[in-house]
């Protein structure tokens, strides 16, 4: 993947409207958004409702991939651009589900839903229906999908990636700071990783940086371009977004995003967790 | 969870004494703004969390002790930062004012 083939523009996406071979889908994790106003033509994912398990920790398998794209109207052929708040944490997320089942054109929206509002850009309430297909995904790739022992077996020998704000990766907040600070697991983060925080990656309209000063970003925290990567933050949408960046974007090979992150490491029995804002010892 | 929520204003099932929140209004020229982008930046300056402004122009943040900038998006090419000190157990009231 490259810039070009991994990401369109507002303008871009303005022109295709239209296009009935580009599918817009919304990605959030509280779809009033899209309920009050969506791009024209979009159709919605809910993070939640539509891409996790309803019983276990996990999300949807193959086949429940294939019975939503179909009944959503989505066909492999389709070029499928995603978009979403949060400065697309939650449309990147999608787009590593894409990947992992193996859709073969799909883009992010660059700057999601905020960049689309900040430039005034228009939003249609109308429903939006697509005719049912019939979707094949394929198994799940999983050279992009990191697990709890690759993580602890990553530990001082590969590049561990935390890219949750400073205060989550020491240990002073365990949440984001818009939501109430109780939960379970123990603060902190995974020994030897480096902290580089998903904003770094993005300017404040939600844009991703350019590549150059990705490389530079990543290069400075001392990720090392050679050795296999891992990114987590808390549930693994956050890290959805850098891992685009590595890996779409820069292009960069064996780039895994564990997506049990912090609240499956930080309640794990037994794992090594350091505290404060340096890395720690392996 | 991770994402934000509009107006993030929810207050069931929080004790507010254990947490150090910072919430106000954004406005222009008195009145609401609906859809703000409010970022909240560390003592440093890094990013920590962001919301979007509720109907009623609201918005809320779970912080830590200590020093904290909030900077408001708004269509136009609108920033303006506002800072603003967290304490446990204290509500920090900010009222943003952008420009008419």
């Amino acid at each position: 993947m490259s810039r070009d083939q991994a990401l369109v523009t507002a303008d871009w996406v303005s022109e295709h409207l239209d296009d009935p071979k580009v599918v817009l889908i919304e990605v959030d994790e509280d779809t009033t958004a899209y309920d009050g106003g969506h791009i024209k033509g979009a159709i919605k994912l809910d993070w939640k409702q539509d891409l996790q398990d309803p019983v276990r920790r996990d999300f949807i398998n193959k086949e429940q991939f294939e019975k939503l794209l179909s009944e959503r109207g989505v066909s492999n052929d389709d070029t499928v651009i995603l978009y979403g708040g949060n400065n697309n944490w939650f449309a990147a997320y999608a787009y590593w589900y894409f990947k992992l089942y193996g859709h073969s054109d799909v883009k992010l929206l660059d700057g999601g839903r905020k960049k689309w509002e900040l430039d005034a850009r228009e939003l249609s309430k109308d429903a939006v229906k697509r005719e049912p297909t019939t979707y094949t995904a394929q198994e799940q790739d999983t050279s992009i999908r990191a697990f709890r022992d690759d993580v602890v077996a990553a530990i001082g020998t590969a590049n561990l990636l935390d890219i949750r704000s400073p205060d989550e990766y020491a240990g002073r907040l365990l949440a984001p700071a818009h939501l109430p600070q109780e939960q379970a697991q123990r603060p902190g983060h995974v020994p030897t990783a480096v902290n580089v925080p998903w904003s770094k990656a993005a300017n404040d309209d939600g844009t991703f940086k350019s590549d150059e000063e990705l490389t530079e970003l990543y290069t400075e925290a001392g990720l090392d371009f050679d050795k296999a990567t891992i990114a987590y933050c808390r549930i693994g949408e956050r890290s959805s977004h850098s891992w685009f960046v590595l890996h779409e974007l820069l292009e960069r090979p064996n780039v895994k995003n564990y997506d049990g992150s912090w609240t499956e490491y930080g309640s794990l029995v037994g794992v090594p967790v350091a505290l404060g804002d340096q890395p720690g010892e392996a | 969870m991770c994402g934000a929520k509009t107006g993030g204003l929810d207050t069931a099932g929080i004790d507010l004494s254990t947490q150090a929140v910072i919430q106000g209004r954004v406005l222009r020229g008195g009145n609401p703004v609906a859809g703000a982008y409010v970022r909240l930046l560390d003592g440093g300056g890094e990013f920590t969390a962001e919301v979007q402004t509720s109907a009623t122009g609201h918005f809320r943040f779970f912080a830590a002790d200590g020093r904290w900038t909030l900077r408001t998006l708004a269509p136009g090419g609108v920033s303006v930062d506002r800072a603003v000190v967290a304490k446990v157990g204290v509500v920090a009231e900010v009222d943003v004012e952008l420009e008419a």
